[in-house]
């Protein structure tokens, strides 16, 4: 997103967010946001919020698999080690 | 232990080994083929093909790339050729009218008319971790797609936007966008959950 204006408004400085906290903003972004940020509190609750949502979403453990999934592919790895060490 | 002790012991046949490189990592080879196939039995059956693709050429890993990097790039390219055949496309919308807050949040003057709440009981245990845990794992399977894969490639396994882009055959600049909008969603469903624990 380019930014015409050195003020923003809070509608615009929620899209910067994501991009803010990976450090993918240009330097301009980046200041005009930290600008908006030092004068908002809705908004730094809000970069705050996308904070811990990001350190949540790194908590989700994939799903569990399927037992029989398992079983049959460590099946596979057997078969082709025995495969190998024939050969 | 890591990938790099478990690869070592793959290396020498461990059997166990092998399974418990499966289980770390088969949920993610699924999610991400289904980015590119058209049914969870395909990218079931993508992600088995992997680990047989793995086991025939685990000799062949260079380590120049991580071994996840590597065994994600096996996956998307059996995905992706399969899903050629299916005929299918990724769709990347650029027209999709997302925005990452529900425009009622803001009034006329483009600032908060309901600023956000703290975020402290997630994290400070007065909301049950189930909960929130259980709250992300279904907002992100019910994510669009590339949104489900770029947030799990990015979020949940912790891959740099320049490794979820290669993957997955997209821009950098269309991974940030789709994982800005998926991040919100993440976000807007957290939100929802109040302090005692509802929904």
């Amino acid at each position: 997103m380019k930014l015409t204006r050195t003020n923003i408004e809070c509608r615009q400085a929620v899209e910067l967010v994501s991009d803010y906290l990976d450090g993918l903003l240009s330097r301009t972004n980046r200041r005009t946001l930290e600008r908006h940020l030092s004068k908002c509190d809705g908004c730094t609750e809000y970069v705050r919020q996308m904070r811990v949502t990001i350190e949540l979403t790194g908590k989700v453990e994939p799903d569990d698999l399927e037992p029989s999934t398992l079983d049959g592919l460590v099946d596979l790895f057997q078969q082709y080690q025995a495969d190998r060490d024939r050969d | 232990m890591d990938d790099a002790e478990l690869l070592r012991r793959l290396l020498s046949g461990d059997q166990q080994a092998f399974a418990d490189i499966v289980r770390r990592h088969h949920a993610t080879l699924v999610r991400v083929a289904r980015v590119y196939v058209g049914s969870y039995s395909t990218a079931e059956d993508v992600a088995q093909e992997t680990w047989m693709a793995v086991v025939r050429g685990i000799e062949r890993f260079e380590q120049r790339s991580s071994f996840k990097t590597w065994l994600l790039r096996i996956c998307v390219n059996r995905a992706r050729s399969i899903g050629t055949r299916e005929h299918r496309s990724v769709p990347v919308d650029p027209t999709e009218s997302t925005t990452a807050v529900d425009g009622s949040r803001f009034g006329e003057n483009g600032m908060w008319t309901t600023p956000p709440r703290s975020f402290t009981d997630l994290v400070d245990g007065r909301v049950a971790n189930e909960l929130v845990i259980a709250t992300i794992r279904r907002t992100i399977s019910e994510l669009p797609e590339p949104a489900r894969a770029v947030v799990t490639l990015r979020d949940v396994e912790g891959l740099s936007t320049t490794e979820v882009a290669d993957l997955l055959g997209l821009s950098e600049a269309n991974v940030r966008v789709v994982l800005h909008r998926g991040r919100a969603k993440v976000r807007a469903a957290l939100d929802e959950i109040d302090e005692g624990g509802n929904q």
